[in-house]
């Protein structure tokens, strides 16, 4: 499987989930510079955490209008296996993949910890090395993560099960202050109508292995391999 | 010509900082304020003084960038230069 990370300028999780990809995959992600207009062909692309362009706007604003952007839209359109963290599931809201939008957090701060997910649907191309109903610990890191979209939407997303992630207590529980930033329904990741585009706002790439503190992350990125390798073979 | 392009958030949509600005004013003894809403206000100076193109060039640019229509309404405002 090969990967491309998608590096806008203010970007700062391109590493790390760089690094994940590579351990995973065993195969060095293509390293792609916001101001390309094409990029080889590639089995997934990620769009990293971070704070793109200064958060100038809305944060993902303007990266969702730049070059590399437009190449991104197309081949995630097309199908092809997108992922975006944190900055990169504002910048996934903003071009319209994902629908809704990530306002600021409700309690107005920066929440910087670790919560605790439920892995809502484990039938994803992202979530499928996960169990169902499974609770997992990922940090956060964000000032607008705050996911907001019309009644309608929210009710369409629940419905057809494009909830992959949401906000629970260590036992699996909601309320107590499980949801660190107010967003609806607690959602944490949510999936495009295709399923081939993930965005979500909880890190997996800083926990991959027991040396970073857990490895709860790390399932993501096999998720994805696995899906992949069994297209390809 | 001058443009002033005002983005605010759409009724229904909570506003979390413009709620901490009510706080602070009501902190600073203005009891009477009862709500407050907060957005952002961008000038743009253009080439063109054709204003049916102006607008609609303005309508697009508000869509496609100065504004996310999922959580944001903008009003345009053309301003007669002096």
């Amino acid at each position: 499987m090969k990967a491309a990370v998608i590096v806008y300028p203010g970007s700062n999780c391109d590493r790390d989930i760089a690094v994940a990809l590579e351990k995973v995959t065993g195969r060095k992600p293509l390293m792609v510079w916001h101001g390309e207009s094409d990029f080889e062909a590639v089995d997934v692309i990620a769009l990293p955490g971070g704070f793109s362009y200064g958060d100038y706007l809305r944060s993902g604003a303007i990266a969702a209008r730049s070059p590399v952007t437009a190449e991104v839209v197309k081949r995630a359109a097309a199908g092809v296996p997108t992922i975006g963290v944190c900055n990169g599931f504002q910048v996934l809201t903003e071009t319209g993949l994902l629908p809704g939008a990530l306002m600021r957090n409700a309690n107005l701060k920066f929440v910087c910890k670790d919560v605790h997910l439920k892995v809502e649907n484990a039938a994803t191309i992202f979530s499928n090395a996960f169990d169902k109903d499974q609770v997992i610990r990922l940090p956060v890191a964000h000032h607008d993560g705050n996911y907001f979209a019309d009644p309608a939407t929210i009710e369409a997303l629940e419905a057809e099960g494009r909830v992959v992630f949401r906000y629970v207590n260590a036992d699996g529980s909601s309320g107590n202050g499980a949801n660190p930033n107010g967003s609806r329904n607690d959602i944490a990741g949510i999936v495009n109508q295709q399923g081939n585009v993930l965005g979500m706002m909880p890190h997996p790439e800083r926990l991959i292995e027991q040396a970073l503190g857990g490895a709860d992350g790390r399932a993501l990125f096999e998720s994805l391999a696995q899906a992949i390798d069994k297209t390809a073979g | 010509m001058k443009v002033r392009i005002h983005v605010t958030l759409k009724p229904g949509v909570l506003d979390p900082q413009g709620k901490a600005i009510e706080h602070s004013l009501h902190d600073l003894g203005f009891s009477g304020v009862e709500s407050v809403r907060q957005g952002k206000y961008i000038e743009l100076e253009l080439a063109d003084d054709n204003q049916t193109k102006a607008r609609a060039d303005l309508e697009e640019m508000c869509r496609k960038l100065l504004a996310n229509v999922v959580i944001e309404d903008y009003a345009i405002e053309l301003v007669e230069e002096e």
